[in-house]
């Protein structure tokens, strides 16, 4: 079975074999398709002309959705960023210079026209850069999006500014944890505890760098 | 072609993503200052009842409730 998935990959973009073309079947990717959908669907529309010539034919759904914005040919100045939470939108289209998110690969910064990537965030400091402002939130784990665009888009849990963290609450955290690491017995007890450290020195960092 | 990548420490002890994910949010919620503290875990709150279906009758339900009885 994986056999024929590298096969189809392998095959994807190269349709001159036409044995080839025939077996895989094509397509395109998002970035490739038109978003402007605001004209309808042109075969729909024209069999329902041929059926009600009189009556303007129904708007489909993604008549109603705002396109997505476009990609443009020359690299933007600014990025556009989207920090959202679950119950509340932080950041929502705002034009910012740089946003330097805590991948689980390490600190990520994001610039205007970055190749588009999907990280998954672990605990740690999102930092906003607009000019010389920098907004600083510690976020507790979350998704970061870059599209083609140079729109990115960040999900996280929990995501608190510095300033609202409790400095003695953390301490304490961390020693429980730590002793709990130490104690524990089963993979779960394990996992648990050594979520409660990572966290909890990711806090302490994020207090005093 | 075997997929290798690395499985994060929660994954090889049977956690999954969304209760790796609540855990830390939890955490982090624990660690604030008041009286956000406060409104975090007000915000919180859970209260639902869950029944389970059996042979298209629902059982009897268990209500799941952070907030007192009153």
């Amino acid at each position: 079975m994986f056999r024929q998935v590298a096969h189809r990959l392998l095959t994807r973009s190269t349709t001159n074999h036409s044995a080839c073309a025939a077996a895989t079947i094509l397509r395109p990717y998002s970035t490739d398709v038109s978003t402007d959908a605001s004209s309808g669907d042109s075969a729909f529309v024209e069999a329902w002309k041929k059926v009600a010539p009189n009556i303007d034919p129904p708007k489909t759904p993604i008549q109603f959705m705002e396109p997505r914005p476009p990609t443009p040919s020359t690299l933007p100045s600014k990025l556009t960023v989207n920090f959202v939470l679950p119950y509340a939108a932080e950041l929502s289209k705002a034009e910012v210079d740089m946003v330097i998110v805590p991948a689980t690969t390490g600190q990520m910064g994001i610039l205007p026209g970055h190749v588009p990537t999907i990280a998954e965030l672990k605990p740690g400091l999102l930092s906003v850069h607009e000019g010389n402002d920098v907004k600083k939130y510690f976020i507790s784990s979350g998704f970061a999006f870059v599209h083609s665009n140079s729109y990115a888009d960040i999900l996280a849990v929990e995501a608190i500014p510095l300033d609202r963290i409790d400095p003695a609450q953390v301490q304490k955290g961390l020693s429980e944890f730590t002793q709990k690491l130490n104690s524990a017995s089963t993979d779960l007890d394990k996992a648990e505890a050594q979520i409660g450290v990572d966290v909890h020195s990711a806090l302490n960092s994020a207090l005093t760098g | 072609m075997a997929s290798t990548a690395a499985v994060p420490f929660w994954r090889s002890a049977g956690m999954t993503y969304i209760t790796y994910s609540n855990i830390c949010a939890n955490l982090v919620r624990n660690c604030l200052k008041e009286p956000h503290k406060a409104e975090a875990i007000n915000r919180e709150k859970v209260h639902f009842s869950v029944s389970k279906w059996v042979d298209g009758k629902p059982q009897k339900p268990t209500i799941r409730s952070d907030t007192p009885e009153a």
